[in-house]
């Protein structure tokens, strides 16, 4: 009996709270949070092509680049991808190409090809928080993390920018590079503005900032981010050109023929 | 001639700019790019008497590479090529190697691709067993960059592709051997040391010489799986005496051979598995009984690379060659000849570690062979100083119980090796 009267009134109180606040009560599950800025921010569009300069700057001034062309396809109806990357500066990585069969939540499948060999070889890739190219970013940064590897919490709801944002603090479930991460998460566009990582000493040691956010076949893109290392003082800025949503791709297409002869309309 | 193409340059020079846009879209959208290098390589300790030709250095080297490569504006049709030209004081000698130079056209599933290009497929990490491609050794043994370990080869390759599975056809008219260690650089092992009389006879340029390499392959469960076959000739030179008890002449033969192989690739215990075996059919010598011809064997390997921590990757392999006929081998083999046994193994360890955003590699390979009593490393550095400057220092470390073995013969020529090249 008391079961029940307790029941009903959590019901009301459910029913209460969700007329007063509709749209808290929809979005107040932060994985569902953070699943949704995947989407927006790694899967949007079914495919996705752009240019993209990397620009690797050091403590002492000193600057490096990066460029490539990234092609991406989903395909549904599970979280899988897969991505192709083209390489064509600096000089020792040049005509050199990378593909790789993300799976959410298992090991991804890697492939390099080395164009002074001829060769294409499988990479191992146990490691998703290695640097990608040399840069501050790393794979995880650059193809999404396994929203379930992390515990979410929202801490606040705060305007970043002048943009009111949820503010999500993860924290790893097992290891990682860091101890914890706060996010602060465009409401309107689901894009991640900032990110914050801490590591084990809970002191700053990574900073990420979304810059030039513009609307590409009517999707919201990041076109230039940032991701600073606070500890060496080395960061990298990334930019995204001739960006471009829904192409005619296949997923047969991402395969050994596109690493060792990629097709010219991909790399143009 | 020389005085008109200076005319045509000189003429060309200062219209460059004005046409180099009509220029480019009429040469495909003409890419040039290229690097300049230099390349050292010193024995390390004295070596004392008898030294080869080259002295106390296996190279000497300055390099300039071009790069051309173009693709018509609708696609489907390209051209690739890279030239080097060189001056090694190792051996007194200028010239230009054409490294690849090829026409690609590509329509629906296919792929077709002629001319000079480098062809490279299996899963070792340099171990072959299905690439029966022509290699150069003493350009790993003497430092140079990797990408010289592979040498182009003029020939045709068509590729098919489909969702089943997809085929590569590789067609070679004109035989190369693998460059191996000669005594003019390198001490080596020579079981007919007194015979100076020498000759090469290589496979004529006949059609029915053509060499033929195929690949079949496909994704079975995630693992990348592959079948080959070979037709065509050993690359590694048989001496046949012209007397077996008092040889006054030798001559270097490269005896027929086919190969048929498969290899299995893919993630497995968080890391990547690699498997592969071929079986070579020794066609010259199918009993075994011939001293001088490579019996037939079996090859097979297995591969295990994993990255245990950031920027590290550990890689391992077992490799077996195991002979089909050793008791007419041991039979047949002449007194005093070195016996190989009737299976050799060989492990290989590559470690490799990235540092300070990957500008720096520091790396390891080792061969070490139980059976032969043989090793083989290769500590290297390499410091990509800036994104065109990169400057690698290494060693080639050979060693061994016996001086017969591959790895063993080479004990007295370890090297410190430098390089340096800048990428344009």
């Amino acid at each position: 009996m008391t079961k029940l009267i307790f029941q009903t009134t959590v019901a009301a109180a459910a029913l209460v709270l969700t007329a007063i606040a509709p749209s808290s009560a929809q979005t107040a599950d932060p994985a569902g949070i953070v699943r949704k800025m995947h989407r927006a921010f790694f899967y949007q569009g079914d495919s996705f092509r752009a240019r993209i300069k990397m620009t690797l700057t050091g403590a002492s001034g000193s600057e490096r680049l990066r460029e490539l062309t990234m092609l991406r396809i989903n395909m549904p109806p599970g979280g899988d991808q897969r991505y192709f990357m083209y390489f064509h500066a600096p000089g020792d990585v040049r005509r050199m190409a990378f593909l790789v069969y993300k799976y959410p939540a298992r090991e991804s499948d890697r492939w390099l090809f080395i164009p002074a060999l001829n060769l294409v070889q499988r990479i191992a890739a146990k490691d998703s928080q290695s640097s990608f190219v040399g840069s501050d970013f790393t794979y995880e940064d650059v193809s999404g993390r396994d929203v379930e590897a992390d515990e979410h919490k929202l801490s606040r709801e705060e305007e970043h920018g002048g943009k009111p944002c949820y503010v999500i603090e993860s924290v790893p479930r097992g290891a990682a590079s860091y101890k914890r991460k706060v996010s602060w998460i465009d409401k309107a566009t689901s894009l991640p503005l900032k990110e914050e990582y801490y590591d084990v000493q809970d002191q700053l040691f990574k900073e990420f900032s979304a810059g030039e956010i513009k609307e590409i076949d009517g999707v919201p893109t990041i076109l230039k981010r940032t991701m600073k290392n606070l500890k060496t003082g080395h960061q990298t800025v990334v930019e995204f050109s001739e960006a471009k949503y829904r192409l005619a791709l296949k997923p047969e297409e991402f395969s050994e023929r596109a690493l060792r002869n990629p097709p010219g309309s991909w790399i143009k | 001639m020389e005085r008109a193409w200076i005319l045509v340059v000189l003429f060309l020079a200062p219209c460059r700019s004005a046409w180099a846009g009509d220029l480019a879209s009429g040469l495909g959208g003409l890419e040039w790019h290229g690097s300049v290098q230099v390349n050292y390589a010193s024995r390390l300790g004295a070596t004392g008497q008898g030294k080869p030709p080259s002295g106390d250095f296996l190279l000497g080297e300055e390099r300039l590479q071009l790069q051309l490569s173009g693709a018509a504006p609708k696609g489907g049709a390209g051209y690739f090529v890279k030239a080097d030209f060189f001056r090694d004081e190792a051996d007194g000698r200028s010239d230009m190697d054409m490294r690849e130079a090829y026409l690609s056209y590509a329509e629906g599933p296919w792929d077709l691709r002629a001319g000079r290009q480098i062809h490279t497929w299996g899963v070792g990490d340099l171990l072959f067993i299905n690439d029966l491609f022509p290699k150069n050794y003493v350009a790993l043994f003497s430092g140079r960059p990797m990408e010289y370990l592979k040498t182009g080869a003029s020939s045709l390759k068509t590729s098919f592709y489909s969702d089943q599975a997809s085929l590569d056809l590789v067609a070679i008219p004109f035989f190369e051997p693998d460059q191996l260690p000669t005594s003019q650089r390198f001490f080596i092992f020579d079981p007919f040391q007194q015979v100076a009389n020498r000759t090469e006879s290589r496979p004529r340029h006949d059609l029915g010489n053509t060499e033929l390499a195929a690949r079949l392959y496909r994704s079975i469960l995630g693992f990348d799986a592959a079948l080959y076959a070979y037709r065509g000739f050993f690359r590694t030179p048989s001496m046949e005496p012209d007397s077996m008890t008092a040889p006054s002449k030798l001559t270097m033969v490269y005896p027929r051979l086919s190969v048929y192989g498969a290899s299995l690739q893919g993630n497995a215990a968080g890391g990547v598995l690699s498997l592969e075996a071929g079986c070579y059919d020794s066609r010259q010598d199918r009993a075994g009984s011939n001293p001088m011809i490579p019996n037939s064997q079996t090859r097979f390997l297995a591969g295990y690379q994993r990255s245990p921590w950031t920027d590290f990757t550990a890689g391992l392999q077992y490799y077996g060659e195991y002979m089909h006929r050793y008791d007419r081998y041991e039979a047949s083999l002449p007194a005093g000849f070195p016996k190989q046994d009737r299976l050799r193994q060989l492990l290989t360890l590559r470690l490799t570690q990235l540092l300070k955003y990957q500008t720096w590699k520091l790396s390891l390979f080792s061969f070490w062979s139980p059976t032969d009593e043989d090793f083989y490393f290769i500590p290297e550095a390499a410091w990509r100083m800036t994104d065109e400057l990169t400057a690698t220092m290494g060693a080639n470390i050979f060693g061994g119980a016996r001086s017969t073995t591959f790895l063993g013969q080479l004990n007295r020529n370890d090297n410190l090796y430098l390089a340096m090249r800048y990428e344009f």
